[in-house]
C-alpha cells in the first residue's frame, strides 16, 4: 500500500497563517480587551468580569438590543412571505424564466454601502423619487428627522436588499417538487391555495429554514445599511446592535466594554445558529428516513 | 366508468416527417367499460405518453379522446373525473391517512357524514382501516401506494382508474399483495383500469386485455395466453416470457424445414418458397428429445441452472453464436449437465414462424 | 480475494443496522446478498468496502486486516443502482480512469477491449449523458470491470432498469462474471434474480444474516421460516400443524404423513411451495379440495389463489388453466414435498432432492 503524501497539509499553510491574523489573533485581542480597564494605552488594569456585569447593566445597550429584536423580527415577518410569494411568481422555465433570475438578483449584487446611498437619495424629498413623491402625495416625510419614517424606510431598504435572497432560496426548493406532485392534485381538484398549503409549503420546509436562519443572522449583525442612510439617526432610533458597538469601542474608545460586549454579541449569535442548525438536522434527518436507507 | 375511444397520435414537434418523429404512431384503441387493462413496453416505448393522453395530462398533436362517446380532448383531468396512481406515492405529507382519503372529496364540496362513510368503505377495502388517523407521512412504501390508491377510488363516479408503473417502489413479496388487492377492486368496483408497466408479470396477471408496445406503436392487443401462445410480431414473442422466445433462422427448402444448418422436419405446405424466416419457440415448449427425432435439432449444452421451481438450460445449436436455444425443464425428469450433447425437440404444435418483415406468417406444425 | 467479516456490527446511533455477523465469503465466485429493503444488504456492501468502519468486528482481505483502512487503499471496485458515471467525461474516459489512476500503458486498447465486452464499443466518444439507462450502467460496469479489482461490489444494479433489459443484462454479468478472477458481491431483493445468477447466496433479513451457502442449496433447504420468506417468489404457503399419527396434523384437521425426527411436537409450521401444489393427481398425493379464489395468469404459469380447509394457499400451474371464481378446486400435494418448522422456526425436515 502506498503510504499516504502528508505533503498536502502544506498547502493550506497559507490559508492558516490568513485566517490566524484576521480571525484567530484579533479575537484573543477582545477578549484581552474585555478583561482589562485600558485608561490609557500604558496603563492597563485587570478587571475580571466588571465590563460583562456593566455591559449588562447598559439602558443605552439595552434599548439598542430591543431595536435590534424588533428590526429582525420585522425583516422575517416581511421578507419571508414576500419572498415565497416572488417564487411563485417566477416563471418555472423557458428564457423567461432566466431573465427574471437576473433581474431578481441584481439588488444582491450591490455593494451594501451603495445600496445605503441609492436609498439616501431616493429618499430625499427635493431629488429622490420616493421622497418627491410622498411629499406630492401630502406626506411630511422625513427619514433624517421622523423616528417612525426612518425606521420604515431602514425596513424598506432591507427588503428590497435581500428578498431576492429568499425568493431564489425558495424558487429551488419549487424546483424541486415532482410534477407527479401538482398532476395529482389537480386530479384530486384542489384548488391553487390547497395546492400552495398542502404540497408546496410542506416541501419548502427545508429550504425555508435556512433562509430564516440566513436572514436572522444578517439582519441581527447589520451595519453598513442603516448606517450610510440614517447614521443611526434621529437621536438613536435606527442604532442598532453593531452600531451602538462600533461608537463605543472606535468613538469613545471604550475597548474594556466594547471588548466585552462584542463577546457576548458573538455567543448570542453563535447560540442561536445552532439552535436552528440543529432544528434543521432534525428535519434533514426526518426527511431522509422517509425515503430509506438500504 | 366509461368506454374510452383512442384515435389519434402524437409528434414531439410542430412538422414530423418520419416515424422518429412521432412519440405515438396514428393508432386507433378503445377500452370497454369495466375493462382491465395493461400498456406494456420497454422504456420510451410511449406507454406512459399515452396515459398521459388519456388521463389529460397531455394534449395530443392530432387526434381526438373521447369518453362514452364525448370527445373530452380539451379536457382536464379533473374535468374526465379521472384517478392515477404515480410511479412513487404521492400523498399529502402533513395530513392523516383519512384526510389524504377525504381531499378529493372535499374539494368537491361533498358533506361530512358521506365524505366519512367512503372514507370508511376504501379504507376497508385497501386494509387501510387501523391506520386512518396516524400521520401519512410516517408509513412505509406499500401502505402510501394504498392510500394514493384510496385517493382515486373514493370518488364513486370516477371514469377510469390509471396506474402509471405504481409498484416500482414496493418489495417483491408486497407486490404480491398489492397485485391481489388490485385484481379484487377490479372485481368488487367494475372500474375500467388502464396499467402502465415494463414487467410482464404484473400486465399479464392483471389485465384482461394487454397492449403491447414498442417505439410509439401498439404491435399486439390480447389476452395473456393470446400474446403468450400467439405472438404476432418477434418483439411480442421477444418480450412476452422469461426468457423471451428463441428465435433460429430457418427456410422451408426441398428437402424439408432446415433451421441453422441442419435438416429438422418436413417443410408445412404453407412455408414453401416463402424465403428466409425466423423460428421461433418458446422454452416452455422446447423438450428432450430422442436422438435424430423429427423436429428436434442437436445441442450442446453450455449451461444449466437450478432456478428453483424448474430448471433453464442453454445449448448452442449451431455455429453461430447466435444460434442458442433455451428450454425450460421441469424439476421432474432428467436434466443434462453442462458440456452434453442433447436433443430438443424445437418444431411443434406451439412453433411461430415469421416472416422478413417480422409479422407471424404460420404458426403449429405436425412433430 | 478472500474477505472475512469476523463478528461484524454495524450501529447508527441507537439503531442496530447489522446485528453481529460472521461471513467468509467464497473467493472468485458470486455471492448474492438477497434481502427486503433496508434488510441491511447496502449498509454490509459499505462495510466490506471500507466506505463505513464497523462499530464492532473486524474485516479480513486475504488474512490481512484491513478494518480501519479506508476505501481509497483497498482494491475495491463497486457499482451502484443510480448509473453512476463522471458526467463530464466521455465513455473511453470514464471506462480508462482507473487504468490511468494505475498508470497504465495501452489504456486505449483495453478500453476497446472491455468496451466490446459490454456493448457499448458504438458510443466511445459519447458522455454519459447521452446514453440510455441500460447504456450508462454498462458503462458504470465497463469501468469497475476495467480495474479489475479482486474484489466487486454490485448494489442492486439493474433495478432501475427495465424488466427485459434486466434480463439481458443479468444474463451478460453471469457470464463476465465467470470469466473474471474477482470476488463478486451482488445485492438484489428478487429471489429468482438470486437463483438465476448462482454461487453462493446469503439471506439478510432486519440487519440479521440468516444463511450462506449455495444458492440452490439455501433455496431448496432453508435454514429458518424467515428464510424460507425472504427466499421464495410466489411466497411460500405456511400453515401451522402439530405432531399427529405418522406424521402432522395441520390447522383444519388434515393429516399429512412426513417423516419427523424425534422431538418434534407442537407449534410446528408446514411450508408448502407454490410449485409443488398441482391440480393433477398423482398417486400417493393429499388431496385438498378448496374453493377457486383468484387466478393470475402470467403467460408461462397460472397462480391460482384457493381457499381450503388448511387455510388460504397459492399454487403456481405450469402453463394457463383458466379459472371461474368460485370454482371448486382441489389441490394435489405429494407429502414428500412439504416443509416442516418447529416451533422457534428452525428447519426439521426438507424435501429430499433428486
Amino acid at each position: 500500500m502506498k503510504p499516504v503524501n502528508q505533503k498536502a497539509w502544506l498547502l493550506i499553510l497559507p490559508v492558516v497563517v490568513c485566517v490566524a491574523f484576521s480571525a484567530i489573533l484579533p479575537l484573543m485581542t477582545v477578549v484581552n480587551y474585555s478583561v482589562q480597564d485600558i485608561i490609557s494605552p500604558e496603563r492597563r488594569v485587570f478587571v475580571g468580569t466588571e465590563w460583562f456585569k456593566a455591559v449588562m447593566r447598559d439602558d443605552d445597550l439595552q434599548g439598542a438590543l430591543l431595536r435590534q429584536i424588533g428590526f429582525s423580527v420585522s425583516v422575517l415577518l416581511v421578507e419571508i412571505p414576500l419572498g415565497i410569494a416572488l417564487a411563485l411568481a417566477m416563471p418555472a422555465s423557458g428564457w423567461k424564466a432566466s431573465a427574471v433570475l437576473v433581474l431578481v438578483a441584481i439588488s444582491l449584487l450591490i455593494p451594501w454601502n451603495v445600496v445605503g446611498t441609492i436609498w439616501q437619495i431616493y429618499g430625499r424629498t427635493d431629488i429622490g423619487l420616493l421622497g418627491a413623491a410622498l411629499a406630492k402625495l401630502g406626506f411630511d416625510y422625513s427619514y433624517t428627522g421622523n423616528a417612525t419614517h426612518a425606521w420604515l424606510t431602514v425596513l424598506l431598504m432591507d427588503v428590497w436588499h435581500w428578498t431576492p435572497l429568499v425568493a431564489l432560496l425558495c424558487y429551488a426548493g419549487l424546483r424541486a417538487i415532482p410534477d407527479a406532485y401538482y398532476q395529482a392534485a389537480s386530479i384530486d381538484g384542489a384548488s391553487k391555495l390547497a395546492v400552495f398549503r398542502y404540497i408546496q409549503l410542506p416541501k419548502l420546509r427545508g429550504v425555508l429554514m435556512i433562509a430564516v436562519l440566513l436572514r436572522f443572522m444578517d439582519s441581527f449583525m447589520i451595519y453598513t445599511e442603516p448606517f450610510v442612510l440614517t447614521g443611526g439617526g434621529p437621536g438613536n432610533a435606527t442604532t442598532f446592535l453593531s452600531q451602538y458597538l462600533t461608537q463605543k469601542a472606535v468613538g469613545q474608545f471604550d475597548l474594556g466594554p466594547a471588548a466585552a460586549f462584542s463577546l457576548i454579541y458573538f455567543l448570542i449569535i453563535l447560540l442561536l445558529c445552532f439552535v436552528l442548525y440543529n432544528w434543521m438536522q432534525r428535519v434533514g434527518t426526518a426527511d431522509k428516513k422517509e425515503a430509506g436507507h438500504g | 366508468m366509461a368506454l374510452i375511444e383512442l384515435d389519434l397520435a402524437h409528434a414531439y414537434g410542430a412538422n414530423p416527417r418520419s416515424d422518429d418523429d412521432y412519440a405515438l404512431l396514428p393508432l386507433k384503441m378503445s377500452f370497454a367499460d369495466g375493462g382491465a387493462y395493461a400498456l406494456l413496453g420497454p422504456s420510451g416505448c410511449g406507454k406512459t405518453t399515452l396515459l398521459n393522453i388519456v388521463s389529460g395530462l397531455v394534449k395530443p398533436s392530432q387526434g381526438s379522446v373521447r369518453f362514452d362517446g364525448v370527445d373530452v380532448t380539451g379536457r382536464t383531468p379533473q374535468q374526465r373525473n379521472i384517478a392515477q396512481v404515480f410511479q412513487f406515492p404521492v400523498i399529502y405529507d402533513t395530513m392523516t391517512v383519512a384526510e389524504n382519503l377525504a381531499f378529493p372529496l372535499r374539494n368537491r364540496g361533498v358533506a361530512p357524514e358521506r365524505i366519512a362513510r367512503r372514507v370508511g368503505q376504501v379504507a376497508e377495502m385497501l386494509e387501510l382501516s387501523g391506520q386512518l388517523h396516524q400521520r401519512a407521512a410516517g408509513l412505509a412504501a406499500d401502505a402510501k401506494q394504498k392510500i394514493s390508491l384510496g385517493r382515486g377510488l373514493v370518488r364513486e363516479d370516477v371514469s377510469a382508474v390509471l396506474f402509471d408503473e405504481p409498484l416500482t417502489v414496493i418489495d417483491p413479496h408486497l407486490k404480491w399483495q398489492l397485485r391481489r388487492k388490485l385484481k379484487q377492486i377490479h372485481h368488487e368496483l367494475k372500474l375500467t383500469l388502464i396499467y402502465v408497466t415494463h414487467d410482464q408479470v404484473e400486465a399479464l396477471t392483471f389485465a384482461e386485455q394487454v397492449v403491447v408496445m414498442t417505439r410509439g406503436r401498439a404491435v399486439q392487443v390480447g389476452s395473456a395466453s393470446e400474446l403468450f401462445d400467439r405472438p404476432q410480431h418477434t418483439f411480442v414473442g421477444h418480450f412476452i416470457g422469461s426468457p423471451g422466445m428463441n428465435f433460429l433462422p430457418a427456410e422451408a427448402a426441398d428437402d424439408g424445414l432446415r433451421v441453422a444448418g441442419h435438416r429438422v422436419a418436413a417443410a408445412p405446405a404453407a412455408l414453401r418458397g416463402l424465403g428466409p424466416l425466423t423460428l421461433g419457440v418458446r422454452p416452455e415448449y422446447v423438450t428432450l428429445a430422442a436422438a435424430e427425432a423429427e423436429g428436434a435439432v442437436r445441442g450442446t449444452v453450455t449451461r444449466a441452472q437450478d432456478i428453483g421451481t424448474y430448471w433453464l438450460v442453454t445449448a448452442q445449436v449451431g455455429d453461430d453464436a447466435a444460434s442458442v436455444v433455451r428450454a425450460r425443464l421441469g424439476s421432474h425428469g432428467p436434466v443434462p449437465k453442462a458440456g452434453d450433447a442433447a436433443w430438443l425437440r424445437i418444431v411443434g404444435p406451439r412453433t411461430c414462424f415469421y416472416g422478413a418483415d417480422q409479422n407471424l406468417v404460420f404458426e403449429g406444425a405436425a412433430a | 480475494m478472500k474477505l472475512t467479516l469476523e463478528r461484524v456490527e454495524q450501529r447508527v446511533g441507537a439503531e442496530t443496522w447489522l446485528h453481529p455477523l460472521d461471513l467468509a465469503l467464497v473467493p472468485n465466485a458470486v455471492t448474492v446478498l438477497l434481502g427486503a429493503t433496508q434488510a441491511g444488504k447496502t449498509t454490509l456492501m459499505r462495510v466490506m468496502a471500507g466506505l463505513d468502519p464497523p462499530a464492532k468486528g473486524r474485516v479480513l482481505a486475504d488474512g490481512v486486516d484491513v478494518t480501519g483502512r479506508p476505501v481509497r487503499e483497498r482494491n475495491v471496485a463497486m457499482v451502484y443502482q443510480q448509473f453512476i458515471n463522471y458526467p463530464s467525461m466521455t465513455v473511453a474516459d470514464n471506462i480508462g480512469s482507473p487504468l490511468r489512476l494505475r498508470g497504465e500503458k495501452n489504456i486505449a486498447a483495453r478500453v476497446k477491449e472491455i468496451a466490446a465486452k459490454l456493448h457499448i464499443e458504438p458510443f466511445l466518444s459519447r458522455l454519459p449523458a447521452e446514453l440510455s439507462g441500460g447504456q450508462q450502467q454498462r458503462v458504470a460496469l465497463a469501468r469497475a470491470l476495467a480495474k479489475n479489482a479482486p474484489l466487486m461490489l454490485l448494489d442492486e444494479p439493474l433495478v432501475n432498469l427495465d424488466y427485459k433489459l434486466r434480463e439481458e443484462l443479468r444474463e451478460e454479468l453471469s457470464q463476465l462474471f465467470a470469466q473474471g478472477a474477482s470476488t463478486v458481491v451482488y445485492a438484489t431483493t428478487e429471489p429468482t434474480e438470486a437463483l438465476l445468477l448462482g454461487g453462493c447466496t446469503a439471506v439478510l433479513d432486519a440487519g440479521e444474516l440468516l444463511q450462506y451457502g449455495p444458492t440452490a442449496e439455501v433455496f431448496h433447504r432453508p435454514a429458518s421460516i424467515r428464510v424460507a420468506r425472504a427466499f421464495s417468489d410466489p411466497p411460500m404457503n405456511l400453515v401451522a400443524a402439530d405432531a399427529g399419527p405418522g406424521g402432522v396434523m395441520l390447522q383444519g384437521g388434515v393429516a399429512l404423513a412426513v417423516a419427523l425426527p424425534a422431538g418434534a411436537t407442537t407449534g410446528l409450521t408446514v411450508g408448502i411451495r407454490a410449485g409443488a401444489l398441482r391440480v393433477r393427481p398423482r398417486e400417493g398425493d393429499l388431496v385438498l379440495p378448496g374453493k377457486v379464489e383468484l387466478a393470475e395468469i402470467s403467460g408461462s404459469d397460472t397462480f391460482l389463489h384457493a381457499e381450503t380447509a388448511i387455510g388460504e394457499l397459492v399454487a403456481q400451474l405450469t402453463g394457463v388453466h383458466q379459472f371461474t371464481l368460485g370454482e371448486p378446486v382441489a389441490l394435489h400435494l405429494d407429502p414428500g414435498q412439504a416443509y416442516v418448522f418447529d416451533s422457534v422456526g428452525a428447519l426439521l425436515r426438507a424435501p429430499a432432492r433428486e
